[in-house]
């Protein structure tokens, strides 16, 4: 504090307006914990509820993906923390090398219908973060993941928000919440919305099987590379760079995936980033669904991407249908109908899915309609 | 006289209400103190699950090595996820060094029990069930070990499995004996396996008994599995397969199965009253699955399949399906088709013996000509399966599974 107050004095012309909110945000100060979890989120520090607002901690940074995973439509904000100035290694493919004591944390928020309804979320867009803060007002904050990387590797931790919204718990065991979700067009539907348990959690993060050890997702290259939406004028991975948050150099052009949304861009590159994101964490030729044979990443073709793919032990995920994805024809593609179907028996992905993603269903539907070929 | 009467009667309406009190759904505050066993195991833990009927809305998940869950016996200690919302199995494990045993897993939406990618594994005395009957509604695989490198899967039962009761997918050195499989569609099936003893089982009134297959675009193909001393019988029940996989091809009346694998030993088992064929030998042509792209290193033909000392009787007289019934007619009139049913394609260069040899006393062969459309669809003659192939070594479980 004393320092910080120092820096303001001998930076008077310069950054004082920042110092000041800085002060006046001074939400918590980070912290790693080694071994120990702690109970309450905010004995990590990096992010606060105050003011009727959560406060992103200073040295915490936001961050965004390109194309981010489908969570039942829930909002998110990202953070990453790193101690001691130690930068991650960039990686053009795999996730960036984090120095022991990385704090990742994911926050699932929706915004109300109806202030006083607590359980009636809606399908919104992303609220800004303004000067580090997420404004509470009409948002339910749900759950914070936090992976935090160890000595031993990184470990997962889920904590839900309490009713006040003012903390988070650690809830190991993960929970189901009853919510209903409305969706654009006014229509309503009742779901029971996961915060997954430490071990479904390595279910999506132990992206090599083999290894089984958890790794951050998003933290890819390709992900990460777009205009930085919180530095604005800066693509993001240069931002970081310039922070110190990332080291090691990049080759031009680094690898980038497309924006989903973004119909300036190739259907195919946004089909396949929306894939990439929802899938690849298992569909790699190293991931928990390498037993199927099927491929999602972004440079798989042919039969392991699924096209004329027959299933190996789909079971009723393949909804009556012969082949992963046959081209023209979405309604027969198995790979659809998995994104359709909300039966957990047969939905994908497994996890952290209750609804359908009806836009992601309507984007591959689009792609494999524009395919040309036939199966059989 | 009376007062003795009516207190028998009391005593009676208690007992009643003792009995009538645990059936139906399962208690549902067990899943945290579970779920918390599981999350917090280290190696060397046994989790002992009580005599009891437990209920369950999400899957449950094991990561670490080195851990035992066990039960008070298949039927009396019972996981029962029939209001599974979330997950794709009732028990998902991840690790090496696991063993389960004495426990019953009913219903789940999914996989009932799915073991992935781990090594020395021991799935003893599980029950999975479906317990309102075969239905396509039905999760896909009762017990599934996937990718497992030294397993053992012994005196377990599967029933009502939408695809196969027990399924061993992708995996090497692997003993399946004395379970029990039944109104599954497939009863038991070995996948890109290497190296599988399968014995002392009962597979009955499923649509297919044992299936040993091989699939394309996966790592790696399977070979040498011995299929012995079982009772594969009346396997009749009308395949209800989700259409598109591997098992919805199926004709129901199938004894046991061989599709696209290659060394595979079927001897000592007694093999009854299955419809269609009481052994079928077929190359992936044959199903469904042939006319999707495959990877180009596929091997698609069925190679080195030796069938001796089986007992049969019955089967081969009411096949499934109008084909299948067509070319009964033809090739038997109203007599069965012979105990073997091969689909006749041989890889170029090869011929009918380096596919399948037979010395199984009077049983024949019956080759229904696939490559050329049945076109001469006729019982063997000529001798060509007269012949025999190295016979197999038995499997020996490795450390610390050594026996």
């Amino acid at each position: 504090m004393t320092l910080n107050r120092l820096l303001c004095l001998l930076l008077l012309f310069g950054l004082t307006a920042a110092c000041g909110r800085e002060n006046e945000n001074a939400a918590a100060t980070p912290s790693f914990y080694a071994a120990e979890n702690p109970a309450a989120l905010s004995d990590w520090g990096m992010l606060a509820v105050k003011g009727g607002a959560l406060r992103i901690s200073y040295g915490v940074t936001v961050y965004d993906l390109a194309t981010p995973l489908f969570s039942d439509y829930a909002l998110k904000l990202r953070t990453v923390w790193i101690p001691g100035g130690a930068p991650a290694a960039y990686d053009a493919k795999d996730v960036f090398d984090f120095p022991i004591g990385t704090v990742i944390t994911k926050t699932f928020y929706y915004p109300l219908t109806e202030n006083e309804e607590r359980n009636k979320v809606s399908a919104g867009k992303d609220h800004q973060i303004i000067d580090s803060a997420l404004v509470l007002d009409g948002l339910r904050l749900i759950e914070t993941r936090i992976l935090v990387r160890r000595a031993d590797g990184w470990d997962a931790l889920p904590y839900v928000w309490n009713e006040e919204q003012t903390e988070a718990t650690l809830k190991r065991t993960g929970a189901v919440l009853p919510l209903t979700l409305r969706r654009n067009d006014g229509r309503e539907e009742m779901f029971g919305y996961l915060v997954p348990n430490a071990n479904e959690c390595t279910g999506c993060h132990a992206t090599d099987a083999t290894a089984k050890a958890i790794e951050p997702i998003g933290l890819k290259a390709r992900y990460l590379n777009k205009p930085s939406s919180f530095a604005p004028g800066f693509n993001q991975l240069d931002h970081w760079l310039a922070k110190g948050l990332l080291t090691g150099a990049i080759a031009a052009p680094a690898p980038r995936n497309a924006v989903w949304t973004d119909k300036a861009e190739p259907l195919a590159a946004r089909a396949r980033a929306y894939l990439d994101i929802n899938c690849s964490h298992c569909h790699n030729p190293r991931g928990a669904a390498d037993t199927s044979g099927l491929n999602l990443e972004p440079d798989a073709e042919g039969p392991a991407l699924g096209i004329c793919k027959t299933p190996i032990a789909a079971g009723g995920g393949t909804g009556g249908r012969a082949y992963g994805i046959v081209p023209g024809r979405p309604n027969l593609s198995i790979t659809l109908f998995r994104m359709e179907t909300t039966d957990p028996g047969a939905m994908m992905p497994e996890l952290g899915r209750a609804v359908t993603h009806e836009e992601g269903v309507k984007l591959i539907a689009e792609w494999i309609a524009a395919m040309d070929g036939a199966c059989g | 006289m009376r007062v003795v009467i009516m207190l028998a009667a009391l005593g009676m309406l208690a007992a009643c209400a003792e009995k009538s009190e645990p059936p139906a759904a399962g208690d549902p505050s067990y899943q945290e103190t579970l779920m918390e066993q599981l999350i917090d195991a280290a190696p060397g833990d046994v989790i002992e699950i009580p005599e009891g009927r437990f209920s369950f809305d999400r899957s449950l998940s094991l990561t670490v090595d080195g851990v035992t869950i066990r039960g008070a016996g298949m039927d009396k200690t019972v996981l029962t996820f029939a209001g599974q919302i979330a997950g794709a199995e009732g028990v998902l494990v991840t690790a090496s060094d696991f063993t389960i045993e004495d426990l019953a897993i009913e219903d789940t939406r999914g996989d009932a029990l799915k073991i992935a990618e781990g090594k020395n594994i021991v799935i003893r005395r599980i029950r999975t069930e479906w317990t309102t009957g075969p239905k396509t509604e039905n999760g896909a695989y009762g017990i599934y070990p996937v990718q497992i490198e030294n397993l053992l899967m012994e005196d377990s039962v599967a029933i009502g499995a939408s695809d196969a009761g027990l399924y061993i997918g992708q995996s090497k050195n692997v003993v399946i004996r004395n379970n029990r499989a039944e109104y599954n569609v497939a009863g038991i099936e070995i996948e890109n396996t290497t190296g599988a003893d399968v014995y002392g089982n009962v597979a009955t009134n499923n649509t297919g008994g044992i299936l040993v297959f091989n699939m394309p675009n996966l790592k790696i193909p399977g070979a040498r599995t011995r299929v012995f001393d079982n009772a594969v019988y009346a396997n009749n029940t009308k395949n209800f397969g989700h259409k598109g996989t591997p098992v919805a091809s199926i004709p129901a009346g199938s004894g046991v199965v061989i599709n696209s694998n290659d060394q595979v030993e079927i001897f000592n088992n007694d093999i009854r009253d299955n419809k269609t064929a009481n052994i079928i030998v077929a190359s992936i042509f044959s199903s469904e699955l042939g006319e999707g792209d495959m990877q180009a290193d596929f091997d698609p033909y069925p190679e080195g399949i030796f069938i001796y000392d089986n007992a049969f009787e019955g089967g081969g007289d009411n096949p499934d399906g109008l084909d299948l019934q067509a070319l009964k007619i033809a090739i038997a009139g109203l007599g069965a088709l012979p105990d073997i049913l091969w689909d006749g394609y041989v890889a170029p260069g090869r011929t009918p013996s380096d596919v399948l040899c037979v010395q199984n006393g009077d049983a024949m062969v019956v080759n229904v000509d696939g490559p050329n459309g049945n076109a001469h669809a006729r019982i063997v003659s000529d001798g060509a399966h007269d012949c025999a192939f190295e016979k197999l070594p038995a499997i020996k479980l490795m450390e610390p599974l050594a026996e």
